[in-house]
């Protein structure tokens, strides 16, 4: 463990030491360049040392850039690289998958100060993460949207979903799914009309990623059915909660996007 | 009774068998999916593809479907970038056994990663950083591709790193300790020639002198790129591997040194940021197969030469 002061207790000439002594400024542009580098015959090593702090710097502003693009479009580029630099440097990533980097991000910006007045921008982001954990997915055939019409009336209730690997659900009380869809795109954005809060869907039943915005309720229903609640309970929860709440339509919308893989009967 | 299916179970089913692809001879271009179709239409493309190992460790979706199709018509190479095997601590066994089930899975004609770490505790800094080389430090080093080797079941080709500093702690030179390396571990090089100019220019040293001294006789594979030029302290010129641009005049001169000693390597075209389209990384290709063919043809005519 690093001693309170950030230097590591690991003694010089062990093997270790290298790395312990390498890592520290890395992520702290304060920190200087470690005592134990330098240029050949002896030359500083300011600038030298500088090249691996930006390497990991700059590459690491550049996934969050290309997993959030969205996000980065609707703050511009350089408030971006401003708010993914002080995420890299607090929560830099512990995984050598980037694309499992910036799960912490949405939580991030909906403290970041200077995102105080976009207020759904998480929620954007929160769609942007799952739409590439949709898209590095395992791959699995939908449930045919015929399957539940072999189901007898009385055992319909019974019945439990299995979620496709792919398929995650992102309840916002803004409209993050409208805010998304006009900026992922590169097209003009329109004036934002809406302020109802949405729900994403967010599926791959194929190679592609669809995005889809459910009607109200069906967001309750889903997240239900997708954490095993058999149908009849969560019907009955969401429409407690949502007494608009279409169930066959929501139903419909689930098979059509291929957010199940199949069907089982409780009890 | 719910039945549970874990993504694992869930993988495409298993296909026909992979063909066997020759790579020798073969120049090839990092394999970008947005030049999938433009590949894939182009009749006259001969070469390989290789792919960074840590793009596919996914469960499924768009990357494996590429790739799957590459590989179908390609030789495939498969480079790992994180595996930090140049770092003090122990492999991530998680990792490791994520690179063998793609060596397993894809069959690739070639497998490498890096002399170089970029995890230290838990942090993955995502670059590939540069260790000293002492007896110490080589002993670890052999322990980790030994390792590797042993998971994989197959010889590893390892590339010389690209580096920016020395370490005060340094007892002996890259080379030695690369071809103590081999000694040991009985794995194979992956010579990445850009970085040795890189290194060469940033470290004051001849890049010749360095592949006079390094062993030649166990490469497997050859990596081309672009670099850029900044600055040091001093206000020396400072070689930034980059890839990001065409290959330089200096890096094809020495290319052309090195096929004449060793033959005909495969060669990678590397080109990993501002990506051009596909005509324009392919013509890249084509430059380092003619050198590639004149090579063959030049032996071809000794071999006639010797038999009349």
């Amino acid at each position: 463990m690093p001693s309170p002061d950030g230097t590591h207790p690991m003694p010089a000439g062990c093997v270790g030491s290298y790395a312990a002594g390498f890592v520290p400024p890395l992520l702290a542009p304060d920190r200087p360049t470690p005592a134990l580098v330098a240029g050949p015959n002896g030359k500083a090593a300011v600038k030298r040392f500088n090249v691996y702090r930006n390497n990991v710097t700059v590459s690491l502003i550049e996934a969050l850039a290309a997993t959030f693009t969205a996000t980065a479009r609707i703050t511009g580029e350089a408030f971006f690289r401003a708010m993914a630099r002080f995420h890299v440097r607090e929560t830099p990533p512990t995984s050598p998958l980037l694309f499992e980097y910036g799960r912490d991000f949405p939580d991030f910006i909906a403290r970041y100060e200077h995102a105080q007045s976009m207020p759904w921008l998480p929620d954007v982001a929160r769609i942007e993460r799952a739409w590439l954990d949709a898209y590095h997915a395992g791959d699995a055939a939908g449930l045919p949207p015929a399957a539940l019409s072999l189901i007898a009336p009385e055992r319909l209730g019974d019945v439990l979903f299995e979620a496709h690997p792919a398929t995650r659900l992102v309840r916002s009380d803004y409209p993050a799914v409208t805010i998304f869809a006009a900026n992922r795109r590169s097209g003009p954005v329109g004036r934002i009309e809406t302020s109802a809060p949405e729900s994403a869907l967010i599926t791959r039943p194929d190679l592609e990623v669809v995005v889809r915005h459910l009607a109200p309720g069906a967001d309750l229903l889903l997240s239900r059915l997708l954490t095993g609640v058999p149908l009849a309970v969560a019907a009955t929860e969401a429409g407690r909660l949502c007494p608009t709440l279409d169930l066959s339509a929501a139903i419909a919308t689930a098979l059509d996007a291929g957010a199940f893989t199949a069907i089982h009967h409780g009890g | 009774m719910r039945t549970s299916t874990d993504d694992g179970s869930r993988l495409a089913p298993v296909g026909p068998r992979l063909p066997k692809h020759e790579i020798a001879g073969l120049a090839g271009t990092s394999f970008k999916h947005q030049h999938l179709q433009a590949i894939l239409a182009d009749d006259a493309c001969g070469g390989f593809f290789e792919i960074h190992a840590e793009n596919y460790m996914g469960a499924g979706g768009p990357p494996h479907a590429a790739l799957a199709r590459i590989r179908q018509d390609f030789p495939v190479s498969l480079h790992g970038v994180c595996m930090s095997i140049g770092g003090p601590q122990p492999l991530d066994k998680a990792h490791l056994s994520r690179f063998k089930a793609l060596v397993d899975r894809y069959e690739p004609a070639l497998v490498s990663e890096h002399l170089a770490w970029s995890t230290h505790e838990t942090t993955f800094y995502n670059d590939l950083l540069p260790l000293p080389y002492t007896e110490a430090t080589l002993a670890r080093v052999a322990e980790h591709i030994d390792e590797v080797q042993e998971a994989i079941g197959r010889r590893l080709l390892l590339e010389n790193p690209s580096t920016y500093v020395t370490f005060q702690d340094s007892t002996m030179s890259e080379t030695a300790f690369i071809r103590e390396l081999v000694k040991r571990t009985g794995c194979g090089l992956l010579l990445d020639i850009n970085n040795v100019f890189v290194s060469a220019t940033n470290q004051g040293y001849s890049a010749l002198a360095y592949l006079d001294d390094f062993p030649l006789e166990h490469v497997g594979e050859i990596h081309l790129a672009g670099h850029a030029e900044q600055q040091d302290d001093e206000g020396d010129l400072l070689l930034i591997d980059s890839h990001d641009g065409p290959v330089a005049d200096a890096v094809w001169k020495l290319y052309d040194i090195v096929i004449g000693r060793i033959g005909a390597i495969p060669t990678l075209i590397e080109w990993d940021s501002a990506i051009p389209d596909w005509p324009v990384l392919k013509r890249e290709a084509m430059a380092a197969q003619v050198i590639l063919d004149a090579h063959g043809q030049r032996t071809l005519r000794e071999k006639i030469h010797a038999v009349a």
